[in-house]
C-alpha cells in the first residue's frame, strides 16, 4: 500500500469524526429539552433521510443514473414490502431481480 | 442482555439477523474492492470497526484508490457521515449511558436507525437498535476480511445483484411510517430534491438536502395544530 500512514491517520481521523457526529445529536439532546412537536419533527427528519438515502443509493451512482436493473430490483423489493411480504422475500426478491435482469442484459 | 433477548419476538429477530447478514454480504464486496485497490486485507477490517459507516468506507477506499489525497479522503467520508447529527437527535433515548452510551453511539448507522424508529415503545425500540447494532458490529468488519481474503473471486458483486439490498432493506423499513401523509408527502419532496442534487452536488450532501423538505411537515402539523386550537406560534 502507498502512503501507508497517512492513510491510516486519514482512516483514524475519519474514525473520530464519525464518532464526533454520532455524538452531536446525543450531547445535544441531553442539554436541551425539545417540545413535543419538535420532537416530533425531528423523528420526522430522520425518515425524509432515510427515503432520501433509499432514492439515491437505489437510483444513483456517482452523479449519474444507476442503470435500470438496481431500481426495478428495489422496486420489485418494495412492492413485496408493501404486500406484507417477508422480509427476507423481499431482500431476495430485490438482489435476484436485478441479478436476473444483468444476466439478461439489461444494465 | 436477557431481557433484550426477550423483548423482542422470533420474526424481529429473524429480520434482524436477516440484515446484519446482508450487511456481511455488502461487507464482502467492499473487502474485496479494498484489497484489489492496494489496501492491506487489516485495512478494511480496521476501518469497519472503527468507521462502522459503509457509504462513507467504500467512498474513502475509492478516493485513495484513485489517487486522491487522504485529506480528501476524510472530508468526503465526513460529508457522507453528517446525517448521523439528525439521526442522533432522532434517537437518543436508545443509546444508553454513561460508558454504555458510548458504544450504543458508535452503533449508530442507517439501520439500527430505522429499527429502532420502526418498533413500538421505547423497550423495543432499544432492543432493536442494540441487537442490530452489536449484529452489525460483528457482521460487517467479518465480510471484510472475507471478501479481503478472496479479493477478486467477488469482486463483480453486481451481478449477483447485491447493490439492490441495501435501498431494499431500508424502503421496506421505513414503509409502515409513510402511511402518515404529511410524512409521506414531504418525504417525497425531500427525494425529489436529493435525487436532482445528486447531479451536481458531491456524495452526502444531496441526502443532507432533502431536509430542505422539512417546512412541508411543519406547515401541515402546525395547520392540524391550529385545527385542534393549540398555539401554533411557540415552536422550538
Amino acid at each position: 500500500m502507498k502512503n501507508a500512514v497517512p492513510t491510516l491517520i486519514a482512516m483514524l481521523a475519519l474514525a473520530g469524526g464519525t464518532f464526533l457526529l454520532r455524538l452531536a445529536g446525543p450531547a445535544l439532546r441531553a442539554r436541551v429539552t425539545f417540545p413535543e412537536r419538535a420532537e416530533k419533527l425531528l423523528e420526522a427528519s430522520a425518515i425524509v433521510l432515510l427515503a432520501a438515502l433509499t432514492a439515491t443509493a437505489a437510483l444513483t451512482e456517482g452523479h449519474g443514473f444507476a442503470g435500470l436493473a438496481r431500481p426495478i430490483g428495489v422496486a420489485v423489493g418494495g412492492v413485496l414490502a408493501w404486500r406484507k411480504a417477508p422480509f427476507l422475500l423481499v431482500v431476495l426478491a430485490a438482489a435476484g431481480t436485478a441479478a436476473l435482469l444483468r444476466l439478461a442484459g439489461v444494465r | 442482555m436477557r431481557s433484550l433477548w426477550k423483548t423482542l419476538d422470533r420474526t424481529q429477530w429473524r429480520d434482524i439477523a436477516l440484515v446484519c447478514l446482508a450487511v456481511g454480504v455488502i461487507g464482502l464486496s467492499y473487502g474485496a474492492i479494498a484489497v484489489t485497490s492496494g489496501f492491506a486485507w487489516w485495512f478494511p477490517v480496521l476501518m469497519g470497526a472503527l468507521v462502522l459507516a459503509a457509504s462513507s468506507e467504500f467512498l474513502f477506499v475509492g478516493i485513495i484508490a484513485a489517487g486522491g489525497s487522504p485529506i480528501a479522503a476524510v472530508l468526503a467520508g465526513l460529508l457522507v457521515n453528517a446525517r448521523h447529527v439528525p439521526f442522533g437527535l432522532a434517537v437518543p433515548d436508545v443509546l444508553g449511558r454513561g460508558w454504555k452510551g458510548l458504544i450504543g453511539t458508535h452503533l449508530m448507522n442507517d439501520e439500527t436507525v430505522v429499527f429502532a424508529i420502526a418498533q413500538d415503545g421505547l423497550p423495543r425500540k432499544r432492543a432493536a437498535y442494540w441487537a442490530c447494532g452489536l449484529g452489525i458490529l460483528i457482521c460487517w468488519p467479518a465480510g471484510a476480511a472475507l471478501g479481503a481474503l478472496l479479493g477478486s473471486v467477488v469482486h463483480d458483486t453486481d451481478a449477483l445483484g447485491l447493490d439492490a439490498m441495501f435501498p431494499a432493506v431500508i424502503l421496506a423499513l421505513i414503509l409502515p411510517a409513510l402511511k402518515q401523509r404529511e410524512l409521506r408527502r414531504t418525504s417525497l419532496a425531500g427525494v425529489v430534491l436529493a435525487l436532482v442534487s445528486t447531479a451536481f452536488l458531491p456524495a452526502g450532501l444531496p441526502v443532507l438536502i432533502a431536509l430542505a423538505a422539512l417546512p412541508l411537515f411543519t406547515a401541515a402539523a402546525a395547520t392540524q395544530g391550529a385545527d385542534q386550537g393549540t398555539d401554533r406560534g411557540a415552536d422550538r
